[in-house]
């Protein structure tokens, strides 16, 4: 099968999963973005790479974290930057996700960061600007549906890289509620393409995808087995709506089975750094003592965030 | 009309195959071999290298009318289902208004008639609406056509209402066409609930939404004693259980969708909404199952499930495309497809998709003398590619988009005239 994310050159020329992309592209996105991350302490925080280029922010599900950072590393690099909340206008006066897409290419976007509800909403629109002669427009995947977060995969690499300076030998482990999770997922990929030994996935059987382990990790569902030996624990976010009804009977019994307290940090290795995608539920998910500890790399991975976004959008835009 | 059809290979499922001359006067078979009698041809149809059969029975045939036109129509439909050799076929009653009252069959059966290419047999609503909470008037509409009974892909939750539909369809004898799917599980689910699943994000349908449903409808048909098909089964615990049941001697008949022969879920590849199907592609382990079980007979019926659908029904996220495959045209190369692959007769195959599905509609598919005459005359060897412009059907999604499949119908006959020809 084709992979729809590059080109005949074997060049990224849309992000859409972490899932089928080759090492060496991973990596060379993360070097990218190192140079990028002192661009922030400069003076002048702007270089010129897409100058004159058009970043439409295509969002059909809200987000002002995503939303903010992909807009602030497309200015860093010069580009003109166009935002959308679609929630709220086209589709509820029945326009199609394509009508709209085919309206904003009609208004010259050179790439569409496109966040959606549902699973494979990029898939489709790289597939119809493919099919529709206009691959030169470029699509980032700002996550979709329960599938793929990528850019958030990638800063969680960078993250665990930048402290860990390398993947192998790593134990990571995942908390939470994978079954929803898109971070999840893209982190998973990203973490086995790169050689990571061991990676975990910790929540309980109502929280986890049906054959979880086909996707390369080990399943506990005891939290403090799962954490004994780790390098980096990653917090998922469990949304409110999970909290109450079928999976979970309570957030406070969640709490008590898979919160992430200083007691359960205690288990893992005496340097494992603490991660989360935020926004963090205090006291639902992670501890607030641990959420401002020493170990916490939560804010750094905001940092890391624009500056690997900055990285994905300057190689989509130098692509054939 | 008087047709020859000369040099064909003859073959009936039900009375094994020569090589032969076909005989047809009035509208029915006239004669095999031997002229009849007095006969005098007005046309000679050369039949060499071709296979005659009886013409194709679909039954699981969408033509949605009344009310979904901008999808496909009796007229599109039913020129595709003669270009598939189908020269009589059922349509389930998920229409809109769902088929529920006698007026809307007979308006169906009369178009059909009208348009003069397939035989139309339509299946009535089981509830009113389809909203599984009244039953339907079943005898007028079985007066109005209609040949059994079903809630198409509607899930019925209520246990007691389909008890009660089974009591009284058994008291008359009525059919009904049951697809087993719990109301509740996996209801949001939009592919089988595996690591296919898993991977894209999509929300799953475990099998057991289907093996539950199944074993619930073959518990009632125990004790009601209705005459039961069960249709589009998926998964291999299903065969499981319909064969179990056969063999302690329930009269049930089941089939399965000829597409489930072929793919399953790793099919859906990056979205492809044209792989979105009710009941979805399940493991390779239950599309072994379902081969098999359609091999050795457990499986008595093969169909094509067709569902045209409009590109703005296709364009959307994989969980938002509407469901269903265009398949008239493919029932014959799909079925030719797995009888070669898994050395099946080409007698067998095709009773799979003739004799056993015209039972289910009251009638019979053969070379008999004195039968009409709904042939189809197709070349076995000869393969074609599956495009957009090759078929007739106003649906034009089907994940057999760019195959190269066998058996090329070369004549469809519908009671002694040429509806088709190619």
């Amino acid at each position: 099968m084709r992979n729809p994310q590059l080109n005949a050159h074997g060049e990224l020329t849309h992000l859409l999963t972490l899932e089928g992309l080759p090492p060496a592209v991973i990596c060379s996105i993360l070097d990218t973005a190192e140079p990028f991350v002192s661009i922030a302490e400069r003076e002048v925080k702007k270089v010129p790479l897409l100058r004159g280029k058009a970043v439409f922010n295509l969002f059909f599900e809200n987000s002002t974290r995503t939303r903010t950072t992909f807009e602030i590393a497309a200015k860093r690099l010069s580009a003109d930057v166009i935002n959308l909340n679609i929630g709220a206008s086209s589709t509820s006066k029945g326009e199609t996700l394509l009508d709209t897409v085919d309206n904003l290419v009609a208004m010259d976007a050179d790439i569409f960061v496109v966040r959606h509800s549902q699973s494979g909403a990029p898939h489709l629109i790289a597939e119809h600007l493919l099919a529709t002669g206009r691959s030169h427009v470029h699509v980032v995947n700002a996550g979709d549906g329960r599938h793929a977060h990528p850019t958030q995969g990638l800063l969680d690499l960078y993250t665990i890289r930048h402290y860990k300076k390398s993947f192998e030998g790593l134990t990571v482990a995942i908390v939470g509620d994978v079954l929803h999770s898109r971070v999840a997922r893209s982190l998973i990929h990203g973490l086995t393409t790169l050689g990571t030994p061991e990676v975990r996935v910790i929540g309980p059987e109502t929280l986890m995808p049906t054959k979880a382990e086909a996707l390369g990790v080990r399943v506990f569902h005891d939290m403090r087995e799962g954490l004994r030996g780790c390098d980096a624990v990653v917090m998922l976010r469990l949304q409110n709506e999970r909290m109450n009804g079928t999976l979970l009977p309570s957030a406070g019994e969640f709490f008590k089975n898979y919160g992430l307290t200083q007691d359960k940090l205690a288990l893992a290795k005496p340097d494992a750094i603490v991660m989360h995608p935020g926004p963090m539920n205090r006291g639902v998910e992670i501890d607030s003592p641990v959420a401002d500890g020493e170990r916490s790399v939560i804010l750094p991975q905001v940092t890391f965030g624009i500056a690997v976004r900055m990285a994905v959008m300057s190689i989509i835009a130098g692509a054939r | 009309m008087n047709l020859e059809i000369a040099n064909g290979r003859l073959l009936d499922p039900e009375h094994g195959e020569r090589q032969a001359t076909l005989y047809v006067a009035d509208g029915r078979i006239a004669g095999a071999g031997v002229a009849p009698a007095g006969f005098r041809a007005d046309r000679v149809i050369d039949a060499a290298g071709l296979v005659v059969a009886p013409g194709l029975v679909d039954i699981a045939v969408r033509l949605r009318e009344p009310g979904l036109e901008y999808k496909a129509t009796l007229e599109s439909e039913l020129e595709a289902a003669v270009a598939g050799g189908v020269t009589s076929l059922a349509c389930p009653p998920d229409t809109d208004p769902p088929l529920d009252e006698p007026g809307l069959v007979e308006m169906l059966k009369h178009r059909a008639r009208m348009l003069n290419l397939a035989h139309v047999f339509p299946v009535g609503a089981l509830t009113v609406g389809l909203r599984g909470t009244a039953l339907t008037e079943m005898g007028e509409l079985t007066e109005a056509g209609c040949v059994a009974f079903s809630q198409a892909d509607v899930a019925l939750a209520d246990t007691e209402l389909l008890r009660r539909a089974m009591q009284y369809a058994a008291t008359f004898g009525y059919a009904l066409w049951l697809r087993p799917s719990d109301p509740y599980l996996g209801r949001t689910g939009v592919a089988h609930d595996g690591e296919v699943a898993t991977r894209l994000g999509l929300a799953g349908i475990p099998a057991a939404a289907e093996t539950i449903a199944l074993a619930t409808i073959l518990a009632l048909a125990r004790e009601t004693g209705v005459r039961l098909h069960v249709c589009r089964l998926s998964c291999a615990q299903s065969v499981a259980l319909v064969r179990e049941a056969k063999a302690q001697g329930l009269p049930v008949t089941c089939d399965v969708a000829v597409h489930h022969l072929h793919l399953c879920d790793v099919d859906i590849g990056w979205f492809d909404s044209n792989a979105r199907v009710v009941p979805p592609f399940r493991s390779t382990r239950d599309r072994a199952a379902l081969r098999a079980g359609v091999a050795d007979g457990t499986i008595d019926v093969v169909c094509s499930d067709h569902a045209p659908v409009d590109d703005d029904g296709k364009q959307l996220p994989f969980a938002e495309a509407e469901p269903g495959v265009t398949g008239l045209e493919l029932l014959l190369p799909l079925t030719l497809k797995w009888a070669a692959e898994e050395g099946v007769s080409l007698a067998q195959a095709l009773a799979r998709i003739t004799a056993a599905p015209a039972r289910l509609l009251g009638g019979t598919a053969t070379l008999a003398v004195g039968a009409p005459a709904d042939l189809c005359l197709f070349d076995p060897q000869a393969w074609w590619k599956v495009e957009r412009g090759a078929l007739r059907s106003q649906g034009k999604h089907t994940p057999f988009l760019g195959l190269e499949v066998p058996g090329r119908v070369r004549l469809t006959l519908v009671d002694g005239l040429v509806v088709h020809e190619a």
